[in-house]
């Protein structure tokens, strides 16, 4: 119940692009068509849902005050966290490294699809503000955090999707000129935030 | 010389890093809502532009090509972690406010764009220079929207009100509480970039 309510709040209450506009550079450039966007996509939530736990785990066993004490009772008083910048970044980019190597080897379609998005996503702040969120969230296990991480991922998915959609048909309106192109998506995407914020206070 | 200044002012209208180049929009968005955070936001950005492009300037040559993206995010980070410390022990309450945005410069792609575009191939000054043009420019327009959103919001400006008693009691004045929340920061910027496109139209794009 609890995980159901975690995943629902992080996909629709607390969309990352809506609600703190993460990863809002991949969403304004990637979202000129739907397919491209399905690619970005799913990239992001394939790599969220890995960083988020790994970064976890890192978090909670060797950056958090006091986290060492497994290598021995000296470690105890030992606080890292102003390495988890640098940690989780550097987990993100090996990570994407990583996983690009293994889609190209096992699935060169899949690798096809997302292959030139997956280099973008290091520098998509919606990875690192996923491991940052989940820092601050202070969740209990592993796999809390890989829902909030899989859910976000949808939450983003959906954004850009939806926004992807929308910019197609808006091809064919008369926008005025100074507002065509970027001025019209933000303030799109400003009202689809208005539509996000309905969600508020739902509950399950 | 002028070329030079041309770098420094460049920026800040005609290819503005956040309206014209669509970067750095993450962060420009999600703490306008106060001056203040706005304000330390632009600073921390413009020490950290600055610096990153020196240093990656300087390491230009020095750099495998492969692995130039992780060395860059090396770099940013370092420096991120510095002036993250810095905030903490002398603006605690405003780097709480920033709470995870601070962190997220690191993967502002303002940063890593500029590292990319320019420090790669030019030298030390003229990265410096690019650098900090830059982050004046995603500051100014960082320091606009949190100026609309904090005004027309809460009727204060860097937390003094500026909105006079007798607009609430005699003409029912009533602060625009929407400008407080996220969607209204994304229009802003809509309108702001209607506002400059209209007023420069080399800027409008081609149908």
């Amino acid at each position: 119940m609890d995980y159901a309510n975690l995943f629902i709040k992080s996909i629709f209450i607390e969309n990352m692009v809506f609600a703190y506009f993460l990863g809002m550079c991949s969403y304004l450039a990637v979202s000129k068509t739907v397919k491209t966007s399905i690619g970005m996509g799913f990239a992001v939530v394939f790599v969220l849902t890995i960083t988020v736990p790994l970064n976890f785990l890192i978090d909670k066993y060797i950056l958090q005050p006091g986290a060492l004490i497994w290598l021995g009772p000296e470690y105890a008083e030992l606080d890292l966290s102003f390495l988890s910048f640098i940690m989780f970044i550097a987990v993100i980019a090996s990570m994407v490294q990583l996983v690009e190597m293994i889609v190209e080897k096992i699935s060169p379609a899949l690798y096809g699809a997302l292959g030139i998005f997956l280099p973008l996503i290091a520098v998509n702040c919606a990875i690192l503000g996923g491991s940052l969120f989940m820092q601050i969230k202070d969740f209990s296990g592993i796999l809390e955090s890989g829902i909030y991480g899989f859910g976000s991922g949808i939450g983003w998915l959906l954004a850009i999707l939806a926004i992807a959609a929308i910019r197609e048909k808006i091809a064919y309106s008369n926008v005025p000129a100074p507002l065509r192109g970027l001025g019209i998506t933000f303030i799109i995407t400003g009202l689809m935030a208005i539509g996000f914020m309905s969600f508020m206070g739902i509950k399950l | 010389m002028s070329k030079n200044k041309v770098l420094l002012t460049d920026p800040l209208d005609d290819n503005n890093p956040i309206t014209v180049q669509v970067l750095g929009i993450c962060s420009a968005l999600a703490i306008t809502v106060q001056l203040k955070a706005a304000i330390v936001m632009s600073l921390s950005v413009v020490a950290v532009m600055g610096a990153s492009n020196v240093i990656v300037s300087i390491l230009r040559n020095l750099i495998p090509n492969r692995i130039r993206i992780i060395v860059q995010l090396t770099v940013i980070a370092s420096l991120v972690v510095l002036v993250d410390q810095i905030l903490k022990a002398y603006a605690y309450d405003v780097s709480k406010e920033l709470s995870i945005f601070i962190g997220l410069i690191i993967t502002n792609c303002i940063v890593m764009g500029r590292l990319e575009a320019f420090a790669l191939g030019n030298g030390v000054w003229r990265s410096f220079l690019d650098g900090v043009g830059n982050a004046f420019g995603y500051g100014g327009i960082l320091i606009l929207v949190a100026f609309f959103r904090e005004l027309l919001g809460s009727g204060n400006l860097l937390g003094i009100q500026v909105i006079p008693d007798f607009f609430y009691e005699q003409w029912g004045y009533e602060n625009n509480g929407m400008m407080l929340l996220s969607p209204m920061a994304l229009i802003t910027v809509g309108l702001i970039i209607w506002v400059q496109r209209s007023r420069n139209r080399k800027l409008i794009e081609k149908a």
